[in-house]
């Protein structure tokens, strides 16, 4: 880790400590955060980890770019990895299907292996959770085997239904709500993973990620929706 | 103690500043994007500088008071009428029961912001009631729609402040050419010297595509070495060049990270006047030094630490 800091804004600085996307930095990322959160205290407005770099947003009434700097060079003095088992470990049931996951047969066809042998590969993985953006909750997990990886569509779709499970190239990600979008789907997931309630995400920066093939009855018993796909023009 | 919306217009939305401390989950900032206009309304009527406001843009609106009460108007000029007399913004107002508060067309800048005693009642979603339609969080019923007609706003203070007008001195300028300062940084580097001349030197042009996302602008070409970036956080105002070259200034519902290049990101007080920039307006970017910036900053924000208007000299106000 080699940590570069820029001002982005007149109240943010960027921490670059990576220049690739790499499964073994997210233990450092989460490191970073939790030391920066608990050296910025109040002064702190927002970070934002993503990939390989830390977005930090100060609170200009009580620090300047000088002091900002000091803190971080303060909370980073030292740093270690958070220990290989830390950021939680979800595992969250799919049903792979192509009512549900219409890209399903095609990657299949592409990386050679079948559907079956798609839904096999995809869920013996355990993903790290990169960073969440796009839409709240939404996060961006890999990496996703090469064999499986595969461009977002040229024409994204206008509507894609909460809990669907996509593939973009080496990432792979569950839409928390129905929004447009471009990834590959692949099958659906019945848990919610964002509570506008109470604001929580079910999945954080760091967090790693299983999913469990399930059939289509045990995914309705979890709650579910299993309205075809729409076919769009 | 409530307010009728009998036109809701292009788009009406509550707005405070926004959510803040969220950004690590993908929720997005929100808020209102003429945040200078937001704090003077606020100002005016003695609330918190941070309570809920209606954002509105371009025209097309109207309310009926329910009841007598004292609003304050500030930002754009959309050819306000209480009734049928004219009402110029910065100011607050008596409105009486029944009275009809229109504010009809764009006359100078996008967005104008009203404000009501203690700021309007609208529930909290992660500590902000700012409406992000696109997340579908905040507003009226906390699920991101925009105001609706027939809706009715209440408001959380029972006394009303005496009516008066901002000292024409504090009146942010919309008129002139809008000059908007620039931190540099990101990816800057990687933009060629060229692209760096024009950026700083050329007209540029608001396009039509202008939300509360983002503003496109038209100019020249800027080129930039850099194809394959890793995305990260976006701070506001944002200035990135996606391969078009054509930048885009990312304003407060913008996405949380995002994997385009970027020059920099504007000053606060040039996101809040790129905010009152109607399609076809013509800009000029211009660097500011970060030191400056900040100075600049922390004195914007000096001159609302001051008692608010409704405590101030008489002769501020208006009959």
């Amino acid at each position: 880790m080699k940590l570069r800091i820029e001002p982005v804004a007149v109240d943010c600085l960027m921490l670059r400590l990576f220049d690739s996307i790499d499964e073994t930095h997210m233990p450092w990322l989460l490191a970073a955060t939790q030391r920066l959160r608990e050296t910025f205290g109040a002064a702190l407005i927002d970070l934002v980890p993503s990939y390989t770099t830390l977005m930090l947003h100060y609170d200009l009434a009580q620090l300047d770019d000088d002091q900002a700097r000091t803190l971080i060079h303060q909370a980073l003095h030292h740093l270690q990895p958070a220990s290989a088992g830390s950021g939680t470990l979800h595992r969250l049931p799919v049903w792979y299907d192509a009512s549900v996951g219409p890209e399903l047969p095609l990657l299949g066809e592409r990386s050679g292996l079948g559907s079956a042998g798609v839904i096999e590969r995809h869920s013996q993985h355990e993903y790290q959770v990169f960073a969440l953006g796009f839409a709240p909750g939404f996060a961006f997990m890999g990496l996703v085997e090469p064999q499986l990886a595969s461009p977002r569509l040229a024409t994204p779709r206008q509507r894609v239904p909460a809990g669907s499970l996509g593939i973009a190239d080496r990432q792979t990600a569950v839409y928390p709500s129905v929004s447009p979008g471009g990834w590959n789907l692949i099958g659906r997931m019945p848990i919610p993973l964002f509570d506008r309630e109470q604001g929580r995400s079910l999945l954080q920066p760091g967090d790693r990620v299983r999913f469990e093939p399930v059939e289509r009855g045990e995914f309705l018993r979890l709650g579910g929706d299993d309205t075809p796909f729409e076919v769009q023009p | 103690m409530t307010l009728l919306i009998e036109r809701h217009g292009l788009l009406a939305t509550l707005q405070d500043a926004g959510r803040f401390g969220v950004r690590h989950l993908g929720v997005g900032q929100g808020g209102g994007a003429d945040w200078i206009a937001l704090r003077w309304a606020n100002w005016l009527l003695g609330n918190p500088l941070d309570a809920a406001v209606i954002e509105i843009t371009l025209g097309g609106f109207a309310v009926v008071a329910e009841q007598d009460c004292c609003l304050a108007l500030c930002g754009a000029d959309l050819d306000a009428r209480l009734d049928d007399a004219p009402l110029a913004p910065w100011r607050s107002f008596v409105i009486r029961k029944g009275q009809r508060l229109s504010l009809n067309q764009a006359r100078l800048g996008v967005r104008a912001y009203l404000a009501a005693p203690g700021g309007f009642q609208a529930p909290a979603v992660l500590d902000s009631c700012a409406t992000v339609v696109r997340e579908g969080l905040g507003g009226l019923h906390g699920d991101g729609r925009p105001l609706a007609d027939g809706e009715r706003l209440h408001w959380r203070a029972a006394a009303s402040p005496a009516p008066c007008a901002l000292p024409a001195e504090r009146i942010p300028d919309l008129a002139s050419r809008a000059l908007l300062e620039v931190v540099l940084g990101a990816q800057i580097g990687d933009f060629s010297g060229q692209s760096l001349f024009d950026a700083f030197n050329s007209d540029w042009k608001v396009d039509n595509r202008a939300d509360r996302m983002g503003v496109r602008l038209l100019g020249p070409r800027l080129e930039c070495r850099r194809r394959d970036m890793i995305s990260e956080g976006i701070p506001l105002g944002a200035i990135q060049v996606p391969t078009d070259g054509q930048p885009i200034v990312l304003l407060n519902d913008r996405q949380t990270i995002g994997g385009y290049p970027r020059l920099g990101a504007l000053t606060p007080q040039a996101v809040a006047r790129l905010a009152q920039c109607a399609p076809g307006t013509v800009l000029r970017l211009a660097p500011l030094g970060l030191e400056t910036a900040q100075r600049q900053q922390r004195q914007l924000l000096a001159q609302w630490q001051h008692s608010h208007a409704a405590a101030s000299a008489p002769a501020r106000r208006t009959a």
